[in-house]
């Protein structure tokens, strides 16, 4: 379908008006009401994906041609919900019943026995677990009902594969009206009033980025989305670009316009194809627009942007690394100054933004800046989304204001922990944040509380972790992770994580002397004090934090050669319970090892010097007789 | 350039890939003479990694020499990122995600398991270039940890006693 060129601002609005009724049913705008009764939404998620949504659609179709409702009926595949748990989900507008947990063959009862029978499907809808009660619409849902969607705001709603939907949700209005009627100081204003700061680590103000790139002088000028999200448990910015990707397009237009530069680039992981396929799409279609390109709505503003691959370095998330990776070099990051806003890609001066800051941009630009700025905290505004991953009941994707605090985070959004165990810490900050314990839950959730405790606010990955949980080994796999990512260049980053992991394997493995925890402390100090980039600089911050809350478990491991979690293989026993043991042999036919001794009606015993710790024994065990010491 | 397009064809590189990976060269406009030309390598690389599967040295030096720049930077790009490699996968790929939220799930155990069933480790690829093991980072559907995938299938919330289960499937 060709799609024709918008010239100005009026005529931009003028194409939102006329397809609002696109969302119509979606957003039960009464006077707004589409050619179709109904919207199915399914989710096209990565997630969702992986649990074959893609055969919901094909199905549903079928199911609603089968019936002659082809025609009444739409099935669209959105952006992600970010209730991945009970994933694929599927939405059914203008009604509002979410399905959760949907499976390709129960397309058909959805078709037959809700779009024509007219009675939800009981047993998909979600079940609440306290009250055992089915609640049919997502704002009812405990996991919704504290969250507010700014980021997020069309991950779900619009299919994400065409700008006309975009353009229906007040997609590109913002850049139009910044064509129109803002100076570039005007907009440097604007964001610093809105008090906007970036979301992918460090919580630097946005407004403040801007103005640096916008007075730096220079003719040619870039825009970057930072777009490498490679902290392990954060999935933000991928659903973003998976089910928004043109809301990242007008921002970096916008600040396009701002600071003055014509080109964009949009960094991002070779591992999320999904997000590269839907951004093309959007890049294809919004050129064809003319909303990006030569001259964009008659204002004389050229400005195009373009994909480049990384390829697997966590390290190129760090601004600078990320500059020399788009160079074509090796991602090694350099000192600052200077700044990437005076010498960036090319050594020309550059902005560079993180996803979910962009996709701030359009809503603060048409709501204003008081509106942002009335949301969230003191000094941390707006809303922040957080990937819930680990020991918690529903993983997934949340946006909510900043200062919530972790207890409504962990426990009324994301309902508690798995499978009924006790909370003992939330990671933050991936491997260069730091965990968090019980005592925290009542803290508000902002950069510098967040910062006090020695953590950091990260991209937004939170990881929660039960009693099984150890944390030694936790922090030595963390660790593992920045020895395996760092680029090598500086030493105290490279030999001192090494050193590092070193001690941390002896205190697992009980071979640590006693002043391991001192050694500890005092070269991670030194290694953050002394590397190059913000990897180094944090990298040993998961170790120092969780020696700070947990140094009776780092002291169990070293003096009582105990892993009170019972993680540790190298400090776990398993041992026959003498009462429970009613010598049925199956562990002892079971054990690789052979290490098992005892007759038939008889207790057995257990060879520690042989046995291999591989557990085969407990879980042969009917009787529980089998535990670890 | 036509020396080393020789020594790789003797090594059992097909011909067609080089025209594949030469018709992309110059599809992105490539100009040999910019200063900024080495802009363009990484996606380059890229290309001729899902063409010709791995990047082995005498493609690096074709590309090297294609791309008027020296072979010691190629290589110290293929060496720095983890998406590149020089060895050949196997025709089954299974790569196990280590991220942080899988680990916690267990992703360690599955890991080992397919190890000690392949009797390779992680980045290997067995005797019979069947199956090769990969540790990735994250794939992003934290909501179904621990993930794995095989080639491009995903299989969700694995335990480590599915893992013979699966490579059951690739048995043929």
């Amino acid at each position: 379908m060709k799609m024709e060129r918008i010239n100005t601002f009026a005529e931009l609005q003028e194409r939102h008006q006329a397809l609002r009724h696109l969302l119509g049913l979606r957003l039960n705008e009464a006077g707004h009401k589409a050619g179709f009764e109904r919207d199915i939404l399914v989710c096209g998620g990565t997630g969702c994906i992986a649990s074959a949504s893609n055969d919901i659609v094909a199905n549903l179709n079928a199911a609603l041609a089968a019936n002659g409702l082809a025609k009444k009926v739409q099935v669209l595949k959105t952006g992600c919900f970010g209730f991945c748990e009970k994933g694929p989900i599927v939405l059914v507008q203008p009604e509002h019943v979410f399905y959760t947990q949907v499976k390709p063959e129960d397309a058909k009862a959805i078709v037959e026995e809700h779009i024509i029978g007219g009675r939800p499907v009981e047993r998909l809808l979600y079940l609440e677990p306290i009250t055992q009660k089915r609640i049919p619409k997502s704002g009812e849902m405990p996991f919704y009902k504290k969250q507010m969607r700014i980021a997020l705001r069309n991950c779900g709603l619009i299919n994400p594969e065409r700008v006309a939907e975009y353009i229906a949700a007040e997609g590109w209005l913002a850049l139009g009206k910044v064509l129109t009627e803002y100076s570039r100081e005007q907009v440097v204003d604007l964001m610093l009033k809105s008090g906007l700061r970036g979301r992918g680590g460090a919580g630097f103000p946005t407004g403040l980025k801007w103005q640096a790139a916008m007075k730096a002088e220079g003719a040619e000028k870039y825009i970057v989305c930072n777009a490498d999200e490679g902290d392990p448990g954060a999935f933000m910015d991928r659903s973003i670009m998976e089910g928004d990707p043109c809301s990242v397009l007008e921002a970096m237009a916008v600040a396009g316009y701002c600071v003055g530069a014509e080109q964009g680039v949009i960094y991002i992981r070779a591992e999320y194809p999904l997000a590269i396929q839907r951004l093309e799409k959007a890049i294809a279609q919004s050129r064809e627009l003319g909303l990006l390109g030569k001259n964009i709505l008659g204002s004389g503003f050229n400005f195009d942007v373009r994909l480049q691959l990384g390829a697997g370095a966590f390290v190129c998330g760090e601004e600078t690394a990320l500059l020399r990776s788009i160079e074509g070099k090796r991602g090694e990051p350099t000192t600052k100054p200077p700044f990437p806003a005076e010498k960036g890609l090319w050594e020309v001066p550059t902005c560079v933004n993180n996803v979910e800051t962009l996709a701030n941009i359009p809503p603060i630009i048409l709501k204003g800046a008081d509106w942002f700025s009335s949301i969230g905290t003191e000094k941390s505004k707006g809303t922040k989304v957080f990937a819930l991953a680990g020991k918690i009941n529903n993983v997934g994707l949340v946006e909510v204001p900043m200062g919530t605090t972790l207890r409504e985070v962990i426990f009324d959004i994301g309902g508690g922990i798995r499978g009924g165990g006790e909370f003992k810490a939330v990671q933050t900050g991936g491997p260069s944040g730091g965990c968090m314990t019980k005592e925290h839950l009542d803290t508000p959730i902002t950069y510098e509380n967040l910062q006090a405790i020695g953590s950091m606010m990260g991209s937004g990955g939170m990881i929660v972790m039960d009693e099984n949980t150890c944390m030694v080994d936790i922090a030595k796999f963390y660790l593992e992770f920045t020895l395996e990512e760092s680029c090598g260049k500086c030493t105290p980053c490279r030999i001192g994580n090494k050193r590092l992991h070193e001690l941390l394997c002896t205190i697992t493995e009980g071979k640590a002397e006693n002043d391991a925890i001192e050694k500890l402390e005092v070269l991670g100090e030194v290694i953050k004090k002394t590397s190059l980039c913000g990897l180094g600089q944090t990298s040993p911050n998961p170790v120092l934090s969780t020696i700070k809350f947990f140094r009776d478990e780092y002291e169990a491991h070293i003096k009582d050669h105990k892993c009170p979690a019972g993680v540790c293989k190298n400090l776990k026993q398993y041992w026959v319970v003498e009462d429970k043991c009613i010598g049925c042999t199956a562990c002892a036919r079971n054990c690789p090892a052979v290490c098992i001794s005892g007759k038939v009606k008889e207790i057995h015993f257990i060879d520690q010097s042989k046995c291999i710790k591989c557990g085969v024994c407990m879980t042969k065990c009917k009787f529980g007789a089998i535990e670890i010491r | 350039m036509e020396a080393a397009k020789e020594t790789c064809c003797q090594n059992g590189l097909a011909k067609e890939m080089f025209e594949q990976l030469e018709h992309f060269i110059v599809s992105v406009n490539f100009d040999p003479c910019s200063p900024r030309r080495k802009g363009d390598l990484i996606s380059i690389l890229h290309k001729a990694q899902h063409i010709f599967g791995y990047l082995p040295k005498e493609l690096q030096i074709w590309i090297a020499k294609r791309l008027n720049i020296q072979h010691s930077e190629v290589s110290g790009v293929v060496s720095f990122y983890n998406y590149f490699t020089t060895t050949p996968k196997g025709k089954y790929n299974v790569a196990v995600c280590l991220g942080t939220a899988c680990f916690v799930q267990g992703a360690d155990k599955v890991l080992a398991e397919f190890e000690r069933q392949l009797g390779i480790k992680g980045g290997e690829v067995t005797e019979d270039m069947k199956f090769s093991i990969d540790v990735v980072r994250c794939i992003g559907a934290c909501g179904l940890a621990p993930v794995l995938t095989v080639n491009e299938k995903v299989y969700g919330k694995v335990a480590h006693t599915d893992v013979a289960k699966i490579l059951e499937e690739y048995k043929d």
